[in-house]
């Protein structure tokens, strides 16, 4: 048993779907709370000053590195389990009926995560790639703010006022919706996800799995609903 | 429940070989009672093909009373047909109603090519078994079996857990093609129980190490093949079955 052989096999390819799965949704917590922190009303202020947190910390971009890495790993794998899964019956069915015992979107999950990639992909390139790269090449760099006083009047990018010109610039209808959207397929990609990852560990229990079944629903609602908010709101000007 | 004679049309994938191109054929059947069996009624096609002087169509089976997993048909688009908890020789022809099309096709996989008809090969499942799916015990008197206490539970999971029969409809229902509920039956069984301990860590590596080379696809925890199961097996035994593979996978210094 080499570790390549595990990571090869059946079992632990979905092994690294469920690990890197779980992660990212660890690491959307993080990444909604802090978004959240514009319905504050204070035209961005702590928004920015935790953006600028989370971009300037050590600890946090040494992270970052590993959440591309994984993220890159689940997609990947996610693809390539896809294709093989396709392929494992050449000849189709005339009439197929009995898999209709199972939910729609646990036998989409490679169709949801793809429209999630098409989303992420206009996502990264509204604020990812303008605040790690702004600046080099033909890279328009981010807009500087300084904080308040309580932040020791420090200058920081302002991350808040790229959100606001995203959602509320040209083309903004189109974009708002893109990003519903994207928040609609997190969320079935999670409905399936979230127990999915833990049967997949091996947890399937009397006890435990009831409770997990309710986190997940709970979680992907909620953070889809949290995340689809804030272009909404943007794009109505609830937020000032 | 009354009983009743039928007319049907049957659409049955006729293929002459693992090579061939199949293709659908259409045949009517008249006055098939409520009371048979499903490949009675087959039978009595065939009967009327031989006597027109034709090939009749292959099928497999064997016990004909639901315990031998032999028998499969993918019916109107359900391995072994409309019946929950069901094989296809044990459902019976009152499923049905007059002038009714039934679609009959072989169980789909690349890991169970056709090898004529509607039997496909099934020895993919052999292998797997072979390659871990048993205990090694040594000749002489038998045991008594109730020498070693057993947690009710744990022989109650086995117990769920043999009742598998092999017969691939988990795998001709899932849409991945995946064999983990047939696997994950076949390593809890033995998991489950003290006479399992010895060989516990390999019988996980090798079972599942002999099912990704059979080409089955992969779980994703869909779920169909525990409403089609005909022995109702739970997808329980797939956690389990990750359960054991990923610890033997970690703990064992096998390289
Ligand atoms: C960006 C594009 C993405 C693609 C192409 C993708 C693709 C997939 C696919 C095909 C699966 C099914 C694999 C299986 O069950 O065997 C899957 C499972 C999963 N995905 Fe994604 N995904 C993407 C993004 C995400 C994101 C952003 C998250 C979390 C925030 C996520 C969380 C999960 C989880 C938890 C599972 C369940 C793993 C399991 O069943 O063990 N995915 N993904
Ligand atoms: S798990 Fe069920 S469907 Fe699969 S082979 Fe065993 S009895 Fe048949
Ligand atoms: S023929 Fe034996 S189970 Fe159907």
């Amino acid at each position: 048993m080499t570790w390549k052989h595990f990571f090869t096999s059946s079992i632990g390819k979905k092994f690294l779907m469920g690990a890197t799965g779980l992660f990212l949704i660890s690491f959307l917590v993080i990444h909604a709370s802090i978004n959240a922190m514009i319905f504050f009303q204070d035209k961005g202020e702590t928004f920015n000053h935790w953006g600028h947190f989370m971009g300037s910390n050590l600890i946090v971009r040494t992270l970052e590195i590993g959440l591309m890495a994984f993220l890159l790993l689940h997609i990947y794998q996610g693809l390539s389990l896809w294709r093989q899964n396709h392929n494992a019956r050449p000849v189709k069915y005339a009439v197929t009926k009995g898999d209709g015992k199972s939910k729609w979107y646990s036998k989409t999950m490679g169709l949801l995560g793809t429209l999630i990639l098409i989303f992420l992909i206009m996502h990264f390139y509204h604020f990812w790639v303008p605040s790690r790269f702004g600046g080099m090449a033909s890279i328009k760099p981010l807009a500087e703010t300084t904080l308040g006083q309580e932040y020791n009047s420090q200058s920081v990018h302002n991350l808040y006022q790229e959100m606001m010109n995203v959602f509320t610039g040209s083309y903004s209808m189109i974009i708002v919706i893109v990003y519903v959207l994207g928040c609609v397929s997190l969320c079935w990609h999670l409905l399936h996800g979230f127990q999915s990852a833990f049967q997949t560990f091996g947890v399937n229990h009397k006890r435990y799995t009831p409770l997990i079944k309710t986190i997940g629903v709970v979680y992907s609602v909620g953070i889809s609903l949290l995340f689809a908010s804030m272009p909404v709101a943007m794009y109505l000007g609830w937020v000032k | 429940m009354e009983h009743y004679h039928m007319n049907l049309t049957l659409k049955v994938w006729r293929q002459k070989n693992n090579k061939a191109k199949g293709s659908f054929e259409t045949y009517n059947v008249k006055d098939i009672s409520s009371e048979m069996s499903f490949l009675e009624m087959f039978d009595v096609l065939n009967e009327q093909l031989i006597h027109d002087g034709k090939l009749p169509i292959a099928f497999d089976h064997d016990c004909r009373e639901g315990i031998c997993g032999m028998c499969s048909m993918h019916i109107n688009g359900e391995a072994h047909g409309p019946w929950k908890q069901n094989t296809t020789c044990q459902l019976h022809m009152r499923a049905f109603k007059d002038g009714d099309t039934i679609v009959v096709e072989p169980w789909r996989s690349k890991a169970f090519p056709v090898v004529k008809d509607l039997m496909v090969d099934r020895s993919a499942f052999d292998r797997i078994i072979e390659a871990g799916g048993y205990i090694s015990v040594n000749t002489g008197n038998a045991v008594d079996a109730n020498a070693i206490p057993i947690d009710k539970k744990n022989a109650d999971d086995a117990f769920m857990a043999a009742a598998c029969i092999g017969c691939g409809a988990c795998v001709a229902t899932c849409v991945n093609s995946s064999a983990m509920l047939f696997v994950g039956a076949k390593i809890s069984q033995l998991a489950l129980l003290p006479q399992g301990g010895p060989e516990r860590e390999s019988r996980a590596l090798n079972m599942v190490t002999q099912m990704d080379k059979e080409g089955f696809g992969n779980c994703t925890n869909t779920y169909a093949c525990e409403a089609q199961c005909p022995k109702g097996i739970s997808v329980a035994n797939i956690a389990r079955m990750n359960k054991e593979y990923i610890g033997a996978s970690f703990a064992t210094e096998e390289i």
